[in-house]
């Protein structure tokens, strides 16, 4: 809502300074958008007369304007639009002139010619949106008069507010000057209008049926003749471009004019166009059409509300938009003017299927005034009367249906003060509500209260205790602290993801963020199950299908940072997962954990190309030591998108909790991913669930250990973990750790075959081993893995 | 006396030998030239050998002469002998000088997201307030996302929220827009409310909800179709406004510094009666518009199970995604969703 400074003081006569009044709206819940200060940067621009307009020689879009800016010689003018010929009166901003953006004219040469100033469309002077051309001025001007005493422009301020949709009553200036002058102190002019009716009264000359009570609470209809269509005066044209409309013709205007003013919409009816002279209000039959006044054709549906004619054709779309049919022009004689009331809610819904936003629904559907219609017609009146010499007739139809209960509201002061923590007493309280309207009687210790008709949305107490709190001032209620008597802290599973997400990054990765919309094909693409959940009403059919892996996004990832020559990309990311039918909200929460390694990994002491997988699975230990689970141990399995040798299932305490491999080559080409990627997945739901490890303290052995080196040959199947855990089996108790620290494969070792060289460290609580107790284990560890694993020992 | 040869000769032995060891540059030379000076054939032990054909006066004097001469010239080998080692160590250490700035920047370090380091700073302030964290489902229900906080359906205000819903033909008992990806972290608060009646843990409540929030929303500069929310929530006997505005204004002062302060201006939200905005003043005197808040509105209280004549709350609820935009001064927020790690490591 555009508000004109010297338009509100119609009714308030406020005097406060621009930016104190923009913080004072503020308070009020009146959001100020931009503040604009119109006819400040007129000095300096006058009234000048074209004298003749020609081609620029070396420039198509610029003309060469001469014009006379009073003093009778030609001054050359160079001007960007074309839209002026000789004689027009058009605004010229003199050389010196500070534009409103800023601009200082000057005298300057374009391409080769000079030029003494500049010509200024509505737009640039801030008097109007029009940039297509110059402004072309009324021909009764004189030439050198300055523009702003020739328009008779005086100097104004427009708030732009942003009103909140429980505001319907701020969607006018009347509105708007009734929270100022409550929160001033000052006193509040609404516009009485007293009219000479004149004629036959309207009773008899229209009828109003209201069909559907729900739909439609009031139809008020009044007469008007001898209405003559022509423009706007000056006064009336300004106000309605500083609100932001553009002035159409005195009928239009005026009804506008009236909106604006009291926040009551309105329509014209050229009656002798209306069937019968019956206006009916009934809901629109599924599938019938109407031309409206912008010239479309519309199909409505039976929700919609609509007026019809004796013909019982719609002649308009309840609250939304007017006919053609029934359109005023040159030749109306006699005009219809309806104020209504509509049901909010049939007015949202209707506007909103149509897709038809105007200026009245949108003050139908917060909710109009019901009690307005009476007084808002006869000013209508008075004022077309004024610009278009029409006469109202006597008499009115005012059709009536449901009206919201008004009937007045209990508010208890306590409740206030509890509600607010402020420390008001009874007639405070009153004191408050009463200027804005809200009537309050006493009650005992409280109020009974009455709504104001103006404030559809307020009807219970706290409703009207918000009204309290806001013309009391948000800022003076004494702020406190409350204490929790719990005390704050994160849970076992927030600390875990904690602790988690730091270990990842000290191993070197960073954390990825992607959208979690996929594109159909997206999973499949990464070898995956292609089910997933989609959205009914993507924006684009690219984010149209919701993650069941986190795999597809940080493979993205890894392409968009090598297709920028960042490789060796290592991400993780944290984050929800939906599964293909994820309707049942209540119950599963998939939250997992992803991470991409590519690059050169350096494993084992070696910098191998190809170690992702490996390094993958040290990342895996990481994440669990963080999170404090385990027993960990791998499955090698061919698993969906992985590499077929390189990958396999991490189960946890026994439960599967992921997997952890390389991601397949095949998959990756098919992405243009350059890089191998080590992949670790980890269902973080489970993981966060399981109950964290409690580690008790054993006793550190005061007694030297001793280190004994053991290389099997060994089938490339067999685990290492599995040699593992035989040598610590077979060792029992007296080993204290276990290590591969040397993989190595020849070609005298043969194909198929690799030797791993485990460290095994003994030692015993209570004594220094001996070296025969040392030998007599290492043979039983030998000859365990020897069998267990068909190894060989080797020497 | 003092024209005895031989303490002539031992004086200029003591003076030639000294001037040798200040000389000599490396230990094997210093070696030699000791066993040259003080060595079985050196003239000293020469000298030594000698005295007992002496009278018995001149080999006292000459003696001690030769004790002191000897004296000073071990001393003299002594402190030389330290000297080139140290040297020999130094030089050692200096042939393996490293420049270290080499290793600079080498290391692999990882990057939390800044906008995880934001909602952890978050969570740090609020449970040094007192509250706990509460999580939640993203796709959810139209009765948690709207109906329970006073959004019954066709409510005009729905239409602030751009919602997406998920595709649910063909499922048995779902009706069309029934399943959405919720539009705040509000239905979080539903859902504690409930819980901790169900379960008798509360009210009171004293609890935050950060969490992924969606709307339809072209991703451009400023807005992205997928965000983060922190919500707040009290509820406890006798809490009011005040009580909300003096969390907001506790919360300022532990998350922006103790210079800032925060106000409340009113405002509508369908499920906080009174609402309000709230800004944040800027060291340069203007207001950043930090989120909104106000007291639960009674009829979501009632949906919850919780009297709202016995218990009041109020709920707050900020952007995470703008506090990491604004404290990081980034200039286009899809770059928080396109995972460039040349921006990603910024942080």
């Amino acid at each position: 809502m555009r508000v004109s400074l010297n338009w509100l003081r119609d009714y308030v006569p406020v005097e406060a300074a621009p930016e104190d009044l923009a913080d004072t709206f503020a308070d009020l819940g009146l959001e100020v958008d931009g503040v604009e200060r119109i006819g400040a940067g007129l000095h300096g621009v006058v009234v000048a007369r074209v004298l003749e307009v020609r081609a620029h020689p070396d420039a198509d879009r610029i003309v060469i304007v001469d014009v006379d800016s009073g003093d009778g010689e030609a001054l050359q003018i160079c001007c960007g639009a074309s839209n002026m010929a000789a004689g027009d009166l058009v605004p010229l901003a003199t050389v010196g002139t500070v534009m409103p953006d800023g601009m200082e004219i000057s005298a300057r040469r374009m391409r080769g010619e000079p030029s003494n100033g500049m010509l200024c469309s509505a737009a640039e002077l801030r008097l109007g949106d029009d940039t297509a051309g110059i402004l072309i001025l009324p021909v009764d001007l004189d030439p050198g008069v300055p523009l702003a005493e020739a328009l008779g422009i005086t100097e104004d301020v427009v708030f732009d507010l942003d009103v909140l949709p429980n505001r319907p009553d701020a969607l006018s200036m009347v509105g708007i000057a009734r929270d100022l002058a409550a929160r001033l102190g000052l006193p509040l002019v609404t516009p009485s209008s007293a009219v000479a009716e004149l004629g036959d009264p309207a009773e008899g000359l229209v009828t109003v049926e209201i069909l559907d009570p729900v739909l439609c609470g009031r139809f008020l209809v009044r007469v008007l003749s001898g209405v003559s269509v022509g423009s706007s005066p000056d006064w009336l044209a300004r106000r309605l471009l500083g609100a932001g409309m553009r002035p159409i013709n005195n009928v239009v205007d005026v009804s506008n004019y009236v909106m604006l003013e009291l926040g009551q919409p309105n329509h014209t009816y050229d009656l002798d166009k209306v069937a019968g002279s019956r206006l009916r209000i009934r809901r629109a039959l599924e599938g019938e059409t109407i031309e409206t006044l912008d010239g479309a054709t519309r199909m409505l549906s039976a929700g919609d509300g609509v007026i019809a004619d004796g013909d019982d054709m719609a002649i308009g779309i309840a609250g939304v938009m007017g006919g053609a049919s029934t359109e005023i022009s040159d030749s109306t004689r006699d005009v219809l003017v309806e104020m209504a009331w509509w049901d909010p809610m049939a007015i949202a819904i209707s506007s909103a299927r149509l897709n038809l936003h105007s200026e009245a629904s949108l003050r139908f559907k917060r909710g109009a005034d019901p009690e307005m219609p009476p007084a808002a017609a006869v000013r209508f009146a008075e004022l077309l009367g004024e610009v278009a010499g029409a006469t109202l007739h006597p008499g009115v139809a005012d059709g009536r249906g449901d009206l919201p209960d008004r009937s007045p509201v209990r508010v208890r002061t306590d409740r206030v003060n509890l509600v607010l923590g402020t420390d008001l007493d009874r007639d405070r309280v009153a004191a408050l509500l009463d200027p804005i309207g809200f009537t309050c009687t006493s009650a005992g210790a409280d109020l009974d209260v009455s709504i104001p008709s103006w404030r559809y949305d307020s009807r219970e107490e706290i409703d009207v205790i918000e009204e309290v709190g806001r013309t009391y001032g948000l800022s003076r209620i004494p702020r406190t602290v409350p204490r929790s008597p719990e005390g704050g802290s994160l849970n076992h599973a927030q600390r875990s993801r904690r602790a988690l997400r730091r270990a990842l990054v000290g191993a070197g990765l960073s954390e990825a963020m992607p959208l979690p919309f996929l594109a159909p094909g997206d999973l499949e693409r990464c070898g995956l199950d292609p089910d997933g959940a989609c959205l009914a009403n993507p924006l684009v059919q690219e984010e149209s299908v919701l993650r069941t892996s986190l795999r597809p996004g940080l493979l993205a990832a890894v392409r968009y940072n090598s297709a920028r020559r960042r490789f060796g990309a290592r991400l993780f990311e944290v984050g929800r997962v939906f599964g293909p039918g994820e309707f049942v909200v209540d119950t599963e929460r998939s939250e997992a954990l992803g991470t991409v390694m590519t690059g050169e990994a350096e494993h084992l002491g070696a910098v191998l190309a190809g170690a992702d997988a490996l390094e993958a699975v040290e990342l895996l230990d990481v994440a669990l030591a963080a999170l404090s689970v385990g027993p960990l141990a791998l499955r090698a399995e061919r698993l969906p998108g992985m590499h077929p040798g390189r990958g396999a299932v991490v189960e946890v305490a026994g439960f599967e909790v992921g997997e952890v491999g390389e991601i397949d080559p095949v998959v990756l080409e098919r992405l243009e991913v350059a890089e191998r990627v080590g992949w670790l997945g980890l269902d973080l739901s489970k993981l966060l669930a399981m109950p964290p490890a409690v580690r008790t303290a054993r006793p550190v052995s005061r007694f030297p250990s001793t280190d004994v080196d053991l290389a099997f040959v060994l089938d490339e199947h067999t685990p290492a973990a599995a040699v593992a855990t035989t040598i610590r089996a077979a060792g029992g108790d007296l080993v204290r750790h276990v290590e591969l620290f040397d993989v190595f494969r020849s070609e005298s070792l043969g194909e198929g075959s690799r030797s791993l060289a485990y460290r095994v460290w003994f030692q015993a609580p209570d004594r220094t081993l001996t070296d025969a107790e040392v030998a007599g284990l290492r043979a039983e560890i030998i000859t365990e893995v020897e069998q267990t694993h068909g190894a060989s020992l080797r020497s | 006396m003092g024209d005895d040869p031989l303490l002539d000769e031992l004086a200029d032995i003591e003076v030639s030998a000294s001037g040798r060891v200040r000389e000599v540059a490396d230990l094997a030379a210093l070696d030699d030239l000791e066993a040259e000076v003080l060595g079985k054939r050196s003239r000293l032990t020469d000298i030594r050998s000698g005295l007992k054909d002496l009278e018995v006066e001149q080999r006292k004097v000459v003696g001690r002469a030769l004790h002191e001469a000897r004296g000073s010239l071990e001393a003299a080998f002594a402190a030389r002998r330290g000297d080139l080692v140290d040297r020999e160590r130094a030089a050692e250490l200096e042939a393996e000088r490293q420049d270290l700035t080499e290793a600079l920047g080498r290391a692999r370090i990882g990057h939390l997201h800044p906008i995880t380091q934001t909602w952890e700073r978050l969570e740090d302030v609020f449970v040094g307030m007192g509250f706990v964290v509460e999580d939640g489902p993203e796709v959810e229900t139209d009765w948690f996302n709207f109906e329970a906080l006073n959004l019954p359906p066709s409510h005009p205000a729905r239409s602030l929220w751009d919602t997406l819903y998920l595709d649910t033909s063909g499922t048995p008992g779902v009706r069309e827009e029934q399943v959405l990806l919720r539009t705040h972290t509000s239905p979080v608060q539903v859902r504690t409310m409930m819980r901790a009646v169900r379960e008798g843990t509360g009210p009171p409540i004293h609890c935050v909800c950060p969490g992924r929030v969606y709307r339809r929303d072209t991703a451009d500069a400023t807005h992205l179709p997928v965000f983060h929310q922190i919500e707040g929530l009290v509820v406890d006997r006798g809490v009011t406004m005040g009580d909300l505005a003096g969390t907001i204004e506790e919360f300022t002062k532990a998350y922006f510094g103790e210079s800032l302060t925060s106000r409340l201006r009113p405002s509508y939200f369908p499920f906080t009666e009174p609402s309000a905005e709230v800004d944040i003043s800027q060291p340069d005197g203007s207001w950043l518009e930090m989120g909104g808040c106000g007291m639960v509105h009674p009829n979501v209280l009632r949906h919850c199970g919780v009297d709202p004549e016995e218990w009041t709350g109020f709920a707050f609820g900020f952007g995470i995604d703008r506090l990491a935009f604004v404290r990081h001064r980034v200039s286009d927020l899809r770059d928080f969703v396109t995972n460039d790690l040349r921006f990603l490591e910024q942080f």
